[in-house]
């Protein structure tokens, strides 16, 4: 079998190429030239630089496999960018890991798996793909601490039967004591931890740059409409938020809606972030058709756990209710849906109800 | 492998790995020094600049510039010329030139001197008269390339200068004849101009040398300073194995011009009618009568240049597309772009570039890979 891995210059995909090779199979490995600097080069700080490509063909070097960097710079600007940029406009707080696999890696990148002569695509995910009699399925992976298999959420069983996800499989501990005994140079890398195209200003900064549209300046409100202070752009802010309000009310507050015609951010108390439920659209199931049990756990942050909920609807629009109210709940984020420890589908959130 | 991309640089000419050999072994010394290892190696240097003169058709060997390669060069003739003097003097070139000549465009405008980007036609040419009339009061120089890196495209370079000149005499008149050396008739009489760089690596030398020829009576400022070698006009110690290997592949590449320009355009023209013979869609970009026998540029519409790339280097034939960048991306050319072509059709274009070492079975070997890749991914 032909492999494509997709390395990023980190641990995990590097350990992914080398079980690729040690099973036997004829590996390409590529990275994703996604972000560039003004001067149309490589970042040469932060994640997706010249330097993560370099220790990625180095890696590619030590396992003697054919290494190339492909330029899908316009396509992530299109499919990923504009869209986050778009998304905070709107008050929204999008995913982009998630867009980008949706749109760039598991499918422009997919396309190219074939065209390049590969029957599978391999990426260094912590997800674990298995084949049963109903078709593919996706779970999360061994070490739950590293389980990525909430961004993967839109994959389909025509990309799950063309996708290899092998240090889905491991723990990030082995992935990393493989790696050393390989002599992988990747082995002691930091992992990735900001969204890769985002530099050490931190989203808002990077918001500001590439999008001062949408920095607007508007009011801070209670949950009664009193104007308790001003804000500088609703960019500042995501629901949940806690830290940097910028105003003092002696108890914590949290920002619990933003309206982004008005430019104009809700804050309340830590129970005024609950909320019973969401509506959910843009729904995919990996199975390709809806579970047959509405009963589901729900993740609706990369950082929570899936919760109990029941979810009715039909096609891709469906209303999800959780059975116990849930804080944190973010228009813009996914919504994945769980049984276990398998993956059954998910969309993006686009309300929530009180 | 199938090497096809002698444009970005080519294997060594054994003549120059024979002549570096013995330099690299024996002849250790710095050339700027009085005794008898020093006049060895500058004996060695002499002798290297009389050849490169006579090979250039330069009046005398001091016109003869040493440098740390093209870009170099390109660097040394055009700040050198703006800057000469104190002056902040302009700059006329196009828009398809090297970054060598344009990023250092860029730079003398940033300190303040003007820069004059002239056009060019759908093949990648230039109209001498367009230029002439960019050059004004303040221009220092004109650069324009012998032929482009990318499509091949042979500039009226002659004419360029004559026209130039015809208004403006002191301008100088500067080409970077780095790509075209191989196989045109890179000469001060040929092309006219004051100023000529050429880079070892793209004709069998060694990389990290080239030369600035620099018309007698034409003042540079320095780029590099420092202990004040080849007359204050480039610091610091001369790679005598360097230059010893680059003139040995001048000589070689030379002697070897005419032959070349046959053996090449007839394998060149072959690669190119079997592919179009299989794929008539396929385009060739940049002039087809005026350009470099050893390039051949071609569009394969509905192909990405990116994939078809990768799937050439896996059957074992190397080509390029665009220039590439630190990372290896594909990036989309500006030479493409100033000739008219739409982003989506330049990102379907592979450049062939035939050298030295190319020979007629192995071409005929990459125009059925290139055939059958081209048709399995349509």
């Amino acid at each position: 079998m032909r492999a494509l891995v997709a390395m990023s210059g980190g641990v995990d995909s590097s350990v992914a190429a080398a079980l690729m090779v040690e099973a036997g199979h004829e590996v390409v490995g590529v990275t994703l030239k996604q972000w560039e600097g003004a001067n149309g080069e490589m970042p040469v700080a932060g994640c997706c630089t010249v330097g993560d490509a370099e220790d990625a063909r180095r890696a590619a070097a030590q396992l003697d496999i054919p290494y190339y960097v492909l330029d899908y710079t316009a396509e992530f600007r299109a499919r990923v960018v504009e869209p986050f940029g778009e998304a905070y406009l709107a008050g929204l707080t999008p995913n982009p890991c998630v867009e980008c696999n949706r749109t760039v890696r598991f499918d422009a990148l997919l396309e190219r798996t074939a065209e390049l002569g590969c029957d599978v695509m391999v990426t260094g995910h912590h997800a674990r793909v298995r084949r049963s009699r109903d078709g593919y399925r996706l779970l999360k992976a061994v070490d739950a601490s590293k389980d990525q298999s909430y961004v993967l959420y839109m994959l389909g069983q025509e990309e799950l039967s063309r996708v290899r996800l092998p240090v889905g499989e491991m723990t990030k501990v082995d992935v990393r004591g493989l790696a050393a005994d390989l002599g992988l140079r990747t082995a002691a890398k930091p992992d990735s931890q900001d969204l890769c195209f985002i530099g050490q200003g931190g989203y808002r900064r990077f918001i500001r740059d590439e999008f001062p549209e949408s920095v607007r300046p508007g009011l801070i409100v209670d949950r009664d409409g009193a104007i308790i202070g001003e804000h500088a752009g609703t960019v500042d802010f995501t629901i949940g938020q806690r830290k940097g309000i910028g105003v003092a009310l002696g108890e914590p507050r949290y920002v619990v809606g933003i309206e982004p015609k008005s430019a104009t951010v809700t804050i309340g108390r830590k129970e005024d972030l609950l909320v019973s439920g969401c509506r959910v659209g843009a729904m995919t199931f990996v199975a390709g058709t809806q579970p047959s049990d509405a009963a589901v756990e729900v993740k609706v942050r990369y950082r929570s756990r899936p919760v109990p909920a029941r979810m009715i609807g039909a096609g891709t629009d469906w209303t999800v209710s959780f059975d116990e109210p849930q804080p944190g709940v973010a228009p813009g984020q996914a919504a994945v849906l769980y049984r276990g420890d398998e993956v059954l589908g998910g969309g993006t959130i686009l309300q929530t109800a009180a | 492998m199938i090497y096809l991309d002698h444009a970005a640089t080519t294997r060594m000419r054994p003549e120059a790995l024979e002549a570096m050999g013995s330099v690299l072994e024996g002849v250790y010394g710095n050339p700027s020094g009085i005794h008898s290892v020093s006049q060895q190696a500058k004996n060695a240097l002499e002798e290297a600049r009389e050849k490169a003169a006579q090979l250039l058709g330069a009046d005398r060997p001091l016109e003869i510039v040493f440098t740390g390669g093209g870009t170099e060069a390109d660097n040394l003739a055009v700040a050198g010329a703006a800057l000469a003097g104190g002056r902040r003097g302009g700059v006329v070139t196009t828009a398809v030139e090297h970054e060598a000549v344009l990023a250092t465009g860029e730079f003398l405008a940033s300190l303040g001197c003007s820069v004059e980007i002239v056009g060019v036609d759908s093949k990648g040419a230039v109209a001498p008269d367009e230029v002439a009339d960019a050059v004004g009061s303040d221009t220092a120089v004109v650069s324009v390339m012998t032929a482009n890196n990318e499509v091949g495209t042979l500039q009226p370079i002659r004419k360029i200068a004559e026209a130039v000149r015809g208004s403006w005499p002191n301008v100088a008149v500067h080409t970077d004849a780095a790509q075209a050396f191989v196989s045109e008739d890179v000469t001060v009489d040929a092309l006219d101009v004051d100023l000529i760089a050429l880079a070892a690596h793209k004709f069998g030398g060694p990389k990290g040398v080239g030369l600035l020829y620099v018309r007698d009576g034409i003042e540079l400022e320095p780029v590099l300073h420092g202990g004040g070698q080849e007359l204050g006009r480039r610091s610091g110690t001369h790679n005598v194995p360097g230059i010893v290997g680059m003139v040995a592949a001048m000589e070689a590449a030379v002697a070897d011009r005419d032959a070349f320009r046959l053996r090449i355009s007839a394998i060149r023209d072959d690669f190119e009618a079997a592919i179009r013979s299989v794929h008539p869609d396929v385009q060739i970009n940049g002039s087809v009568d005026d350009r470099l026998v050893q390039h051949s540029h071609l569009r394969f519409p509905g192909v990405s240049a990116e994939t078809l790339l990768i799937r050439l280097d896996q059957s074992e034939v190397a080509a390029a597309a665009g220039s590439a960048c630190h990372s290896g991306a594909v990036e989309v050319s500006h030479v493409l772009a100033a000739m008219g072509i739409e982003p989506e059709a330049a990102g379907e274009c592979v450049r062939f570039t035939f050298g030295w070492d190319s020979d007629a079975a192995q071409a005929d070997e990459a125009t059925a890979l290139v055939s059958d890749i081209v048709a399995s991914l349509r």
